[in-house]
């Protein structure tokens, strides 16, 4: 049962009170797009073993979107961070990268 | 059958308005105070005064308690105070069933159905969460006493929940 | 025989004699017992049936571990299969019966298998029943079933109440053995959460049977200070009967409380499903004693020490008058001396180690009893119960160098830490050489949300078998400050482990030496696999079934992966263990259901008229959690003649729909507008005041995902209903895209679907009736014209009222405050007395909608039809440079111009085309099956038009107006219909618009 703080409301709720969203930091290809472009927006999506960023809502508690970063692995959770951002937070890249040294890095 | 440790009772009709705005604009903060006579509450804080509380929903949602039949013109009030900020006020009484769960298990009926610490629960906090397969939120309305929303079309469904929970012994 | 001794038993009460039946026979036992004791007790040596062999079974063990003593416990509703009598306490008026047998336990048609067993090796069923491939299905399987299995399913609903609860702590300790207590008193002392379980209903694990000092005061006294001091920290909860089942990720513990199993119908939940959220688990777990490998060794009367120790200290239960020992540690003496202890005769000690001077075999030499250095069993003589055994050098192959009489025979392979706990989560284990069992790796721990471990190990189930070591341990585990309890016991030379008795034993007797006791799986079974290729311990698990029982290989795991290892010709670290996994012992399935059963299995949506369609007939339709009326039938009315009464009275006269499940989502911003441009295919920012619009809504494949009617509420708000199952999933779309694309966008949402009541008033005298309940609203076609709305009072109710038809038919939707919904819909019905009115369904709906050729979201698509297939090309946007879908809709399949796309359906003799049914073309697929060229969407007789009519998705339809398909039925029937406009029924529009 996965334990994840909303960094909207404060709550750490489990599981059963969320939602997941898949793959964080997508961009949108809209209408003009390559369809190679359009392609990996819709479904090229990252399975990496190991650090993974995603979308959960809190669907049973304050309705809000958050990012995550954890290990898919282990399951270690590096942090929580506000849906409104196009990357990941600096403080959760640094503790990722100290925390998995040979971590590739985040790429958009 | 075990003697129940609390008793569940339908609130009966509650006015409900609920705010959706920049809560930290000053003339939101000014409206609801002026409507509902509370301060306005921090984050998922409940706050109470004179039969009417504010509990604070999500970053940008209050939802304002207060009695049935004052609903649809303290959402009028406020989209009237607010013209000119964004916000969204809607009058939602109907769409929420309230019930009190009294007594001596109180806790434990919330334990058995709804993922929350709430011996830890405080006073003036409310928690929103699951109750069983729903949404409910919940919060410490009196001595040994919980008050809980949910949906109206499962109103009758969590009545049941919170009977069948209510059943003894404690936990 | 086995017996109930004179004096002793720690945990019985002798003044309170307790009845119970064992096969109908009336037995007594004593408050305190379990059943296997209180049946011991009564000379009651076997119990069961193995599963495959069905050879005679009796109690092996004293605890959870026990994988032979099964039955079928309590009467009618309660009888519930399968259950561990060493975990049952015996309560006034318990029955069990025994299973696995016909036609009666002692004399089992069955156990000819026995005499087949070398007919019936290790993957003897994939083998034998492969071939011919048709008998599979109608002679094998049906033969195998009819043998298989353990108890009877029970026929009746369970009456007991299970429920569920939420716990939380900082420490879990689990096992209520000293080690768990040494770790609750050092983590409750320091403050922490702490909850401490204990499956058993009682405590103090083999400290307390052992006699083993704490702290200067025998076990017994010290469990009873540490329970007392437990019991009086507000921190602390102490649970037992309580069952951890299984660690989950991020210190998620599932708990198991029997709280009522030992008083049946007294009121109280029968068990209870723990979900904690522990900080820390510490598995005090404790070991599990490992049974020896030699021939006959599941014969009734063969015995774990340890249990048969149990018997005789806590329940006063002698097991038989002569019990011999055999062992390969010096732990075993300790049944030696409890038995000599409670008057009763050990003829021998048999150890297999050669040479044997420990303190503990000291002490039994000192008693006058017989220690047989580097000697092992050869055979145990007896069919239903032991009277002998056949003693042999251990390194020799098995020549009888004398018999020694006796009634029991207690073994022990040595003890094996129980480290499910750690192991759930992936905790990795470490081969300990000395032990000869596998321990905790504690620089490989499972791991938490922070990374770090969440379960400790600590005790015998860290591997520290000697009291002090456990006690010291655990004290540690639970982050004690200070001294831990100190613990004195004799101290015991190293064990030498023993796999296989004797060690050079032949083919017949390795035939004979029982690993897995309930599935039946023998030392040769493994070598078997072993000889057959299989390497993996996974495989060969799945091959012989080792381990597979409903005790999980609890006594037989370690022992087969050691015979495989040597077969393999490897160290057994190299063969490694299966993978363990919750539950530790089974649950009920109704705990897992706890209160979600009949009426609260699901929620039930009701509308605010649901009680008064209920009481009008309404036959109902699942639409998700709501149920809404499919028709309302009349006494005598069947379900058809009712949809068609309602088709036509609406049509004719006056229908009333409960629309109360509609989606309705509030949209509001300086940003609105431009959001719904976005979200809708079409446009909805140029929406005046005062107007509706249909607009349709997909996917960013383009893919059609909801549709409904938007209406302008003011310049900076916007109403969008949704279809029924669409509202939540609608309203969450919406906050998605606002919340994590276009964050800067000044819009809120509100999904007020349950604010509402809705009712749709239908049909020619749809103005009238409205009229009639009186309001300020103008209802006249030039005031309130199609597709408008407006608001005011009707009947003094506050309504929004909406121009909009589903049906073709004048109509007026009408939203109230869902608290006075019922009163509206009440007026509604009384004024509409003088049209004839009717309430109608789904059905009826349907119907009508298919008539004017609307489309259904679910029907006409399923995800993978767009817009275009369906002609609504008029309402996506051409001026719009974005809207999600768009670009989706480009693609070259969207774009093609060969496309199924909707039509009408036409049977010449009238008759309904089955729903469902494909269009064949010719020729066939890659995977040889018919080529299609469209499907059926939406098929209904027509009250209206008396006659089939149907919708369909065929390969460029509207281009073959007036051509005839052939629709095969899967009746077998070949349906002739005609392409046609969709649009059956007033395309003009002309009954809608007045």
């Amino acid at each position: 049962m996965l334990i994840l703080t909303c960094p909207c409301c404060g709550v750490a709720a489990e599981e059963t009170e969320l939602q997941p969203g898949g793959e964080a930091h997508l961009k949108r290809f809209g209408p003009g797009s390559s369809d190679d472009a359009f392609e990996a927006y819709m479904f090229a999506r990252a399975n990496p073993k190991g650090v993974h960023f995603e979308r959960w809502r809190h669907a049973y508690g304050c309705g809000k979107w958050f990012l995550a970063a954890r290990c898919t692995a282990t399951l270690e959770v590096f942090g929580t961070y506000s849906a409104q951002t196009k990357e990941p937070p600096a403080e959760i890249v640094t503790k990722i990268r100290a925390k998995r040294p040979d971590w590739a890095g985040w790429s958009a | 059958m075990s003697e129940p440790i609390a008793v569940i009772e339908p609130a009966g009709p509650q006015g409900m308005v609920s705010l959706r705005a920049d809560l930290s604009d000053r003339a939101v903060a000014q409206a609801v105070t002026a409507a509902t006579g509370c301060a306005m509450p921090g984050p998922r804080r409940i706050v109470a005064a004179g039969g009417k509380a504010v509990a604070w929903m999500s970053p940008d949602e209050l939802l304002l308690l207060v009695p049935h039949a004052e609903a649809p013109g303290v959402a009028a009030g406020l989209a009237e105070a607010l013209a000119g900020t964004h916000h969204l006020a809607t009058e939602v009484s109907d769409a929420r069933a309230m019930f009190t769960i009294r007594g001596p298990g109180a806790d434990d009926v919330v334990a058995k159905l709804c993922p929350v610490d709430v011996e830890r629960l405080p006073e003036g906090e409310i928690r929103r969460t699951r109750a069983a397969q729903v949404a409910a939120a919940l919060w410490r309305s009196g001595e040994g006493e919980i008050s809980l929303v949910a949906f109206r079309s499962v109103a009758g469904y969590v009545e049941r929940l919170l009977e069948v929970a209510a059943e003894g012994p404690r936990l | 025989m086995s017996t109930r001794l004179a004096q002793g038993g720690r945990l019985i009460d002798r003044q309170k004699p307790l009845r119970f039946t064992f096969n109908g026979l009336p037995m007594e036992g004593y408050e305190g017992d379990t059943m296997a004791a209180a049946l011991l007790a009564n000379d009651r040596m076997l119990v069961g049936r193995s599963f495959k062999y069905h050879r005679p079974r009796g109690i092996v063990a004293s605890g959870a571990e026990e994988p032979n003593a099964l039955v079928g416990l309590g009467e009618g509703a309660r009888f519930e299969p399968n259950q561990r009598v060493t975990t049952t306490e015996l309560f006034d008026g318990a029955s069990a019966i025994s299973q696995n047998h016909w036609p009666s336990l002692d004399f089992d048609i069955g156990a000819i298998n026995a005499r087949l067993a070398r007919f019936l090796p290790a993957g003897f069923y994939y083998k034998m029943f492969i071939h011919p491939r048709p008998f599979w299905k109608h002679v094998y399987e049906p033969f195998i079933r009819q043998s298989a299995g353990l108890g009877r399913a029970p026929k009746d609903r369970d009456p007991d109440r299970y429920e569920q609860a939420y716990g939380f702590c900082d420490v879990a300790v689990v096992g209520g053995g000293v080690a768990g207590l040494a770790a609750a008193l050092a983590a409750g002392r320091a403050g922490k959460r702490v909850w401490l379980m204990e499956q058993a209903a009682h405590w103090g694990g083999r400290a307390v049977v052992d006699g083993v000092t704490v702290d200067g005061a025998a076990a017994e006294d010290w469990v009873a200070a540490a329970l007392a001091e437990l019991g009086g920290m507000a921190n602390v909860r102490v649970k037992a009967r309580t069952m951890a089942a299984g660690l989950y990720d991020h210190g998620y513990l599932l708990a198991y409380e029997r709280i009522a199993d030992h008083t049946p119908g007294d009121g109280r939940p029968r068990h209870r499903l723990w979900r904690i959220r522990a900080g820390q688990v510490i598995a005090a777990t404790g070991a599990i004693e490992r049974p020896l490998a030699f021939a006959g060794n599941d014969v009734p009367g063969v015995m774990l020490a340890s249990a048969v120790r149990d018997y005789a200290v806590n329940w006063a239960v002698s097991p038989g008058d002569r019990t011999v020992i055999v062992t390969n540690n010096d732990d075993a003496y300790r049944t030696a001396l409890a038995l000599a202890d409670a008057g009763l005769v050990v003829p021998a000690v048999v150890d297999a180690r050669a040479c044997v001077t420990g303190a503990l075999p000291q002490a039994v030499r000192d008693r006058g009893i017989r220690v047989l250095e580097g000697r092992g069993i050869a055979k145990v003589k007896g069919g239903k119960r032991v009277t002998g055994v056949a003693i042999c050098a251990q390194a020799g192959e098995g020549s009888v160098l004398e018999e020694i009489g006796c009634d029991a025979v207690a073994m022990s392979g040595g003890w094996s830490p129980v480290v499910h706990l750690w192991s759930h989560c992936g905790g990795k284990l470490a081969w300990d050489e000395a032990g000869a069992m596998f321990r905790p790796d504690p620089a490989r721990p499972p791991t938490g949300a922070d990374g770090a471990a969440m379960v400790v190990a600590a005790g015998a189930a860290n591997g520290h078998l000697q009291a002090a070591d456990c006690l010291a341990d655990a004290h540690a585990a639970g982050g004690g400050t200070g001294a831990a309890p100190t613990a004195v016991t004799e101290a015991e030379a190293p064990l030498e482990p023993v796999w296989i008795m004797p060690q050079g034993a032949g083919p017949a007797l390795r035939a004979k030496m029982w690993l897995d006791y309930q599935n039946d799986v023998k030392v040769s079974d493994v070598q078997l696999a072993a000889r057959e290729g299989y390497e993996s311990v996974e495989h060969t698990k799945r091959y012989t079934t080792l381990g597979m029982a409903t005790d999980q290989g609890k006594l037989s795991n370690i022992n087969g992966l050691a015979v495989l290892s040597e077969a393999l010709h490897q160290p057994i670290p190299a063969t490694g263990t299966t993978t363990f996994r919750p539950p530790y012992t089974p649950i009920s399935l109704a705990a897992i259901a706890g209160e979600a059963k009949g009426e609260l299995f699901q929620p039930l949506r009701r509308t605010p008229m649901h009680d008064w369609h209920e009481a009008h007939g309404a036959y109902w339709e699942p639409v998700g959690h709501w149920r809404r009326p499919y028709c309302y039938q009349r006494s005598g009315e069947g379900i058809e003649d009712a949809v068609r009464r309602e088709v036509r009275n609406t049509r004719n006269g006056l229908g009333l729909l409960d629309a109360s499940t509609l989606g309705k989502i509030v949209v509001k911003g300086p940003d609105a507008g431009r959001f719904l441009d976005m979200l809708y295919t079409n446009m909805m920012s140029t929406l005046p005041v005062g107007k509706c619009r249909y607009g349709l809504m997909c996917n960013e494949q383009g893919f059609l995902s909801d549709d409904g009617v938007v209406a302008r509420l003011s310049d900076d708000t916007w109403l969008c209903h949704t279809t029924s199952g669409g509202a939540d999933r609608i309203h969450g779309w919406m906050e998605d895209w606002l919340q994590c694309e276009w964050w800067d966008w000044k819009v809120y949402t509100a999904n007020l679907t349950e604010q509402f009541a809705q009712v749709a008033v239908v049909g020619p005298k749809a103005r009238a009736v409205l009229e009639k309940l009186g309001g300020d609203i103008d209802l006249s076609a030039a005031a309130l014209p199609f597709m408008h709305w407006a608001e005011g009072t009707l009947g003094g109710i506050s309504a929004r009222v909406f121009r909009i038809s589903f049906s073709g038919e004048l109509s007026y939707e009408i939203a109230v405050p869902a608290g006075q919904g019922r009163a509206f819909w009440e007026q509604l019905i009384a004024a509409g007395e003088d049209f004839g009115v009717m309430p109608y369904g789904t059905e009826a709906l349907h119907i009508m909608r298919a008539e004017k050729g609307f489309i259904m979201i679910g029907d006409e698509t399923d995800g993978t039809v767009i817009p275009q297939d369906l002609g609504l090309d008029w309402a996506i946007s051409k001026k719009k440079a974005d809207f999600l879908g768009k670009r989706g809709m480009e693609r070259t399949h969207m774009t093609d111009p060969n496309r199924w796309k909707l039509v009408g359906l036409e049977t010449p003799d009238g008759s309904v085309i089955p729903d469902g049914a494909y269009v064949p073309a010719t020729g066939v697929n890659a995977n040889g099956q018919k080529n299609t060229q469209g499907r059926v969407t939406s098929t209904y007789h027509s009250p209206t038009l008396d006659r089939g009519i149907a919708m369909a998705l065929v390969l460029n339809g509207p281009d073959r107006m007036g051509e005839v398909l052939d629709i095969p039925g899967i009746d077998g029937k070949v349906y002739r219909a005609k392409i046609v406009s969709p649009v059956f029924y007033d395309p003009e529009g002309e009954k809608q618009n007045v």
